[in-house]
């Protein structure tokens, strides 16, 4: 019992790191795409409604998360990624 | 209701900008213009070692971040970056103070001949290389010719009329011409008008080598465009915009406006040729100077300074020869002629508005810039050309010639006010 926890702490652990790792490089790709501030760019920030992507910006962020994660992101699964948490909780999930 | 004052059926000139290879900025430019400074050099753009022209006149010191957001700086073509800071220079010079009102009556038509082409070259390759879902979004708006327009009545919030010439190499001259008419019959009481041009990519230096246009004196850049010359081997491939603010008369004097000059002539002609080649007797360019001295109701004895298309091409410049004899017959080797093109290259879609800029400056200044790298006279082109100096001249009318792949002619009179 002790040894799992032990276990799922770790994976916790290294689930946390590599969503951090996740988070700083999607703020990355934000702060390039869109012109913002990196102070601007906060998990709870909305690409459209907070960092005043259009509808073509977003196009192009979904397309630089595609280039920096190597992962393909269809279309009808980029209404899913509305924030900056989004596109994270996304990329993590397609990483495995 | 517009409260504007009735339209006086005369349009000026009350605001300049450009971006040229010389310097960004018309106060940085005209000094090297009359000092006859050579803007050519080994294209740094892009690695040139594999074609055929490896020189090229680039803008040095253009920082889109200077005129546009971050973003947009970061992202779009430079044919519209330069296209936005010529405009918003010109805006700035001429004074004017937008109203609501004033918006709706103030225009835009910058032209282009070619578009965003290194947008659709870097594009083209990331769908050749990774698959068609990896082209940008941002393509269509950033490869169209109207987005110089389009983008820079977003910037400045202009309502009027929008649209766009693409006449090749006559393009920025047609953009005036257009703009002109549309200020002159009252449909707008200004309009930002001119040219802009960033052709220097893969694709754009590729092409234009296989169309054989381009001088390759790959060696000596620094006397690569020497139109009239009897050693010329093509025209300079160039970058840069002009935009200059047309204004009604009457609003312009109502606003105690400064006033550059007055356009007062606007010609045009096809040659119905051939794809590239200009007529050889100059055919198409006669007959625009002509109707150009018809709608400006002058003759050519009052014209004191030509601005020529002289691209330095064979072609060109023996053909451009010939017409400005025919319709100034003896006065053709009195009037002093100058092409900036061998200074500044040829910045293609840009040039005509940079050229009218020139003669308009010429005027208020009484200075005509030079014709530089003129060091071998040739028997077919005989005519004054204002040969490496600069001259002092009191001017009352100049001419702008502008000719373009597809046999496009325009031909502009501008008078000193």
């Amino acid at each position: 019992m002790g040894y799992q926890v032990s276990i799922e702490e770790t994976k916790g652990g290294i689930f946390r790191g590599m969503s951090q790792d996740i988070l700083n490089r999607v703020k990355k790709v934000t702060v390039e795409e869109l012109g913002v501030k990196e102070e601007e760019v906060q998990e709870t920030s909305s690409f459209t409604e907070d960092l005043g992507a259009d509808s073509l910006d977003v196009v192009e962020l979904v397309m630089a998360f595609e280039d920096e994660f190597g992962i393909d992101i269809p279309d009808e699964e980029v209404g899913e990624i509305k924030t900056v948490g989004d596109a994270v909780t996304y990329i993590s999930k397609k990483l495995g | 209701m517009s409260s504007r004052p009735v339209p006086s059926g005369r349009v000026v000139v009350t605001g300049i900008g450009a971006v040229t290879p010389l310097a960004t900025g018309v106060d940085n430019f005209w000094p090297k213009l009359l000092a006859g400074e050579n803007g050519v050099s080994r294209v740094t753009l892009l690695d040139p070692s594999e074609y055929a022209t490896q020189i090229a006149a680039e803008v040095k010191d253009f920082n889109a971040e200077d005129w546009l957001d971050k973003k947009e700086a970061r992202r779009l073509d430079r044919f519209i970056s330069f296209a936005v800071a010529s405009a918003t220079m010109a805006m700035k010079d001429s004074g004017i103070v937008l109203t609501d009102e004033l918006r709706e009556d103030f225009g835009v038509l910058i032209g282009s001949g070619i578009g965003g082409l290194t947008f659709m070259g870097e594009q083209h390759r990331r769908q050749v290389e990774h698959g068609p879902g990896k082209v940008s979004p941002f393509l269509v708006p950033f490869m169209i010719p109207d987005m110089a327009s389009g983008y820079t009545s977003i910037v400045h919030g202009l309502k009027g009329p929008n649209t766009c010439t693409v006449t090749a190499c006559a393009t920025g001259a047609n953009a005036i011409g257009d703009a002109y008419h549309i200020v002159k019959r009252g449909d707008a009481t200004a309009m930002l008008a001119g040219g802009t041009e960033a052709p220097i990519c893969e694709i754009g230096l590729a092409a234009f080598s296989a169309a054989r246009a381009m001088s390759t004196r790959n060696d000596d850049p620094a006397h690569a465009s020497r139109p009239f010359d009897k050693e010329r081997d093509g025209f300079v491939m160039a970058e840069g915009s002009a935009v200059l603010v047309l204004e009604d008369y009457n609003h312009a004097i109502a606003r105690g406006a400064k006033i550059y000059g007055e356009i007062v002539g606007y010609g045009m002609s096809g040659d119905a040729y051939h794809f590239t080649q200009p007529h050889p007797e100059g055919d198409g360019a006669i007959r625009a100077m002509k109707m150009a001295f018809r709608t400006a109701g002058i003759t050519p004895a009052e014209i004191g300074y030509i601005n020529a298309h002289g691209t330095s091409t064979y072609y060109n410049d023996k053909g451009e020869t010939q017409a400005i004899k025919q319709v100034f017959g003896d006065l053709a080797y009195k009037v002093p002629i100058s092409s900036t093109k061998s200074m500044i290259g040829h910045t293609l879609g840009a040039s005509g508005a940079i050229e009218a800029l020139i003669c308009l400056l010429a005027m208020k200044e009484g200075k005509l810039p030079p014709t530089i790298n003129y060091e071998v006279p040739d028997p077919e082109c005989d005519l004054d050309y204002i040969p490496n100096v600069m001259r002092e001249a009191q001017v009352e009318y100049s001419l702008s010639n502008s000719f373009g792949f597809g046999g496009h002619n325009v031909t502009l009179i501008l008078k000193r006010l």
